[in-house]
C-alpha cells in the first residue's frame, strides 16, 4: 500500500514537469514533421474519410434544398414550438467554436504554453463550427432570399432593423466574431505559409502557398509588428467571445418564458460553451496525434490541461442547472415550478437525465488523475459532452415552450427525418473542411513551437 | 557608365547567415559597435532581443487599433442613433428614442470589429505586405529563414556600407556563409 502510493506521487511529479514538446526537437525537425504532413503524398485514407465526410455535404444539401422548395414545414416546427433544431444546432455550434477562441485568445494571454501546439487546429475548428452554426438562424428565417433584411442596409422600404432586439445583436455578434476568427486564424498562419512556401517543391504549392504567405520574410520588423497584431488580437478576442454567448444567452434570457427568463444564462451559456468546446478539442485532438504520430507536440500534458478545464468549466454548468432548480421554487412562481417538475418528471424527462449524466456525471471522472491522462478515457468522456451540450440545448428550448401557461395550448415537438438530415449534414460540413485544413494547412503552429523549445528559450534569456 | 563591369552592378546588400540567435545577436551588436544602422535580422520565430538590439523600440500599432475601437463606437452608436431618432423615430408607448443600453451590445460588436480590421490592416501596412517579391528572395538559402537559420542583412545605402570591406567584417563574425543581395 505504502510502496503504491510513493510510486504514485512520484509519477505524479513526473507528470507535473511533462514538457509540452518531447525532448530533442530542435527547430528544423519541428519545422519538418509538421509540414510533411502537408507536404507529403495524400495518404489513401484521407480519400475514404474526406469522401464519407463529403457524402453528409451532399445530405446537408439536399436538405437545404429540400427546405427550400418546400419551406420550413418540413421541420418538425408548429405551436407551440416555434425553434426547434435550428436553434439547438446554432448554439451547439457556436459554443463549439468558443474552445478555438479560448485556446488561441485567452490561455495566450494568460501565458500558458500548452495552448501553442493546440491553438492552430482549435481556429480552425472555431472557423468551421461558426460556418455551420450561421447556416442555421439563415434558414430558419423561411426565406433565406431575404436574409439581408437583417443588415442595417439603405433599402426601398425605408425600414431598419430593430436595434433593440437580441436577435439583431445576434447578427451583428455572430458576424464579428466569424470575422474576428478568421482574420486571428489566417494572421496566425502567415509565418507558417511562409515556410511552406521555402519548403514546397512543386511550382504550383509555391505559388499558392507564395500568394497566401503575402511576401513574408520574418524580418525583425515584421515580428516586431507581427507579435503586437496578435497581442492586440488576442486582447480583442477575448471580451468578445464572452459577449457572443452572452447574447446567444439573451436569445432566450430576454423572452418572458419559464425556463429562459432568467439571469443566470450569460455565464450559464459562455461556461457551457468553453466545456463542449473542450470537449470537441479533445475529440479531435486524440485521433489527430495518433494518426499523424504528433505525440511529440500534442502530448499528455495537453489532454490533462484540456481534461481540467473540461471538468472546471462542467462543474459551472453543474452549478448552472442547481441554480435553475433553486430559482425555480424560490420564485414562488407557479410557472417556473411547474416548468422544473415537467422536465424532471415530463414526457422529455428521459433527455434530461441523459443530460445529467453527460454533463454532470460523466465529467467527474476527470478528479481521477489516471483516466484524466489516459487519451482513450479523456476521449470517451468528451464524446458523452459531445452528446450532453447538445441535449442542454435540446432541454432549454424544447421543454420550456412545449407546456407554456396554459394548457390548452400544449403540444409535443420531436425531428422529423429532414431536422436530423440537416443536422448531420452540418457535421459531414464541419469534417470535411477539417479534412481539407488538415491536407493542405499545418495543423499545428510551426513558429509558435519553435518559441516554445528549450533552445528557444536558453536563447532569448 | 558603360564600362561599369557586371559585377559591379548594385547590390541590395550583403547577408550574414548564423545557426543560432545567439550568434545573430552577437553580430547585430558588433555591426552596431561598428556604426552600421540600415540592417535587418531575419528569424524563424519572433525574438524581441533582435529588434531592440537593432535599435528599435515601439510599434505604432497599438494606436491605431486604439484609433479603430474609437472609430468602431462611434460608428456603431451613431448607426443605431441615426436610424432610430433622426431617419425612422417611432414612438412606441412614450419610450426613449435613445434607448441607449438597448444599443449598447451593438456598439460593442462594431468597436471589436472595426479595432481588429484596423489591427490586421495596421499590422500589413507597418510590415509593407504584401509585397510578392523582395531583393533578399535572391539568395537561395534564405528559404531557410523560416525553418532553423538566422540572417543578418546589411543594406547597401548604408552610409558606412563598403562592398569589400562590409563583406570582410561579415566574415569575421564567424557566420555560415556570407552572400551578396542582388538588387
Amino acid at each position: 500500500m505504502k510502496g503504491k502510493k510513493r510510486r504514485e506521487s512520484v509519477s505524479t511529479t513526473i507528470l507535473a514537469k511533462v514538457p509540452v514538446v518531447e525532448p530533442g526537437h530542435t527547430p528544423a525537425t519541428v519545422t519538418d514533421q509538421i509540414s510533411s504532413v502537408v507536404l507529403t503524398r495524400t495518404p489513401k485514407w484521407w480519400y475514404a474519410a474526406f469522401g464519407a465526410s463529403f457524402l453528409l455535404v451532399l445530405l446537408l444539401m439536399q436538405a437545404v434544398t429540400k427546405l427550400l422548395v418546400e419551406g420550413t414545414g418540413i421541420w418538425g416546427l408548429n405551436v407551440p414550438v416555434g425553434w426547434g433544431f435550428a436553434i439547438i444546432n446554432f448554439v451547439w455550434w457556436i459554443g463549439i467554436g468558443h474552445a478555438g477562441t479560448l485556446i488561441s485568445a485567452i490561455l495566450l494571454l494568460l501565458r500558458q504554453p500548452w495552448r501553442t501546439s493546440i491553438n492552430r487546429f482549435a481556429e480552425a475548428m472555431t472557423l468551421f463550427a461558426v460556418a455551420c452554426a450561421g447556416l442555421f438562424p439563415l434558414i430558419h428565417v423561411g426565406r433565406p432570399w431575404l436574409a439581408y433584411w437583417l443588415l442595417p442596409i439603405p433599402n426601398t422600404m425605408d425600414m431598419w432593423p430593430q436595434f433593440r432586439s437580441p436577435l439583431i445583436w445576434d447578427v451583428f455578434a455572430v458576424s464579428t466574431y466569424a470575422t474576428a476568427s478568421l482574420l486571428f486564424w489566417y494572421v496566425g498562419l502567415i509565418p507558417d505559409l511562409a515556410t511552406l512556401r521555402d519548403r514546397s517543391i512543386s511550382r504550383v504549392r509555391k505559388v499558392v502557398y507564395g500568394f497566401f504567405a503575402m511576401g513574408w520574410r520574418g524580418s525583425a520588423r515584421h515580428w516586431h509588428n507581427y507579435e503586437s497584431a496578435y497581442l492586440l488580437l488576442a486582447g480583442l478576442a477575448t471580451p468578445l467571445v464572452v459577449s457572443v454567448h452572452t447574447i446567444v444567452s439573451f436569445d432566450f434570457a430576454i423572452g418572458q418564458i419559464p425556463g429562459w427568463h432568467a439571469t443566470i444564462f450569460p455565464p450559464y451559456f459562455v461556461a457551457g460553451a468553453i466545456f463542449a468546446g473542450f470537449a470537441m478539442v479533445i475529440t479531435l485532438a486524440v485521433p489527430l496525434r495518433v494518426i499523424f504520430r504528433l505525440q511529440d507536440f500534442i502530448t499528455l500534458r495537453h489532454i490533462q490541461s484540456m481534461a481540467k478545464v473540461m471538468l472546471a468549466t462542467g462543474l459551472i454548468v453543474a452549478y448552472g442547472y442547481l441554480t435553475e432548480i433553486f430559482m425555480a421554487f424560490y420564485s414562488g412562481n407557479q410557472y417556473e415550478e411547474f416548468m422544473l417538475l415537467n422536465r424532471i418528471q415530463g414526457p422529455y424527462r428521459y433527455h434530461w437525465y441523459a443530460l445529467l449524466l453527460c454533463n454532470v456525471l460523466a465529467p467527474q471522472l476527470m478528479w481521477i488523475k489516471r483516466a484524466r491522462t489516459s487519451p482513450l478515457i479523456v476521449f470517451v468522456v468528451a464524446m458523452f459532452v459531445n452528446v450532453g451540450m447538445w441535449l442542454e440545448r435540446f432541454v432549454i428550448v424544447v421543454t420550456s415552450l412545449h407546456r407554456d401557461f396554459m394548457p390548452s395550448s400544449w403540444g409535443m415537438y420531436h425531428g422529423t427525418y429532414w431536422d436530423w438530415a440537416t443536422f448531420i449534414g452540418t457535421i459531414g460540413l464541419f469534417l470535411s473542411l477539417l479534412f481539407l485544413f488538415i491536407r493542405f494547412l499545418p495543423m499545428i503552429s510551426m513558429f509558435e513551437m519553435r518559441t516554445i523549445l528549450p533552445e528557444s528559450e536558453d536563447s532569448q534569456a | 557608365m558603360s564600362q561599369t563591369m557586371p559585377q559591379h552592378r548594385p547590390i541590395y546588400g550583403l547577408m550574414a547567415e548564423f545557426t543560432s540567435s545567439h550568434e545573430l545577436l552577437r553580430a547585430i551588436r558588433a555591426s552596431r559597435a561598428s556604426g552600421y544602422t540600415k540592417m535587418d535580422a531575419y528569424t524563424p520565430y519572433p525574438i524581441e532581443e533582435v529588434w531592440e538590439e537593432l535599435g528599435h523600440h515601439r510599434s505604432k500599432l497599438p494606436a491605431i487599433v486604439l484609433t479603430g475601437a474609437l472609430i468602431g463606437i462611434a460608428l456603431g452608436f451613431g448607426l443605431q442613433y441615426w436610424a432610430s431618432v433622426i431617419n425612422y423615430p417611432l414612438n412606441i408607448g412614450g419610450r426613449p428614442l435613445n434607448s441607449w443600453p438597448a444599443f449598447i451590445p451593438i456598439t460593442f460588436e462594431v468597436t471589436i470589429l472595426v479595432a481588429t480590421l484596423f489591427a490586421v490592416a495596421g499590422m500589413f501596412v507597418l510590415n509593407g505586405l504584401p509585397m510578392p517579391f523582395h531583393p533578399v528572395f535572391n539568395v537561395k538559402r534564405f528559404a531557410l529563414a523560416s525553418r532553423d537559420r538566422y540572417f543578418l542583412c546589411i543594406e547597401a545605402d548604408d552610409l558606412n556600407f563598403d562592398r569589400e570591406a562590409t563583406a570582410q567584417f561579415l566574415q569575421n563574425l564567424n557566420p555560415t556563409e556570407v552572400s551578396e543581395v542582388a538588387g
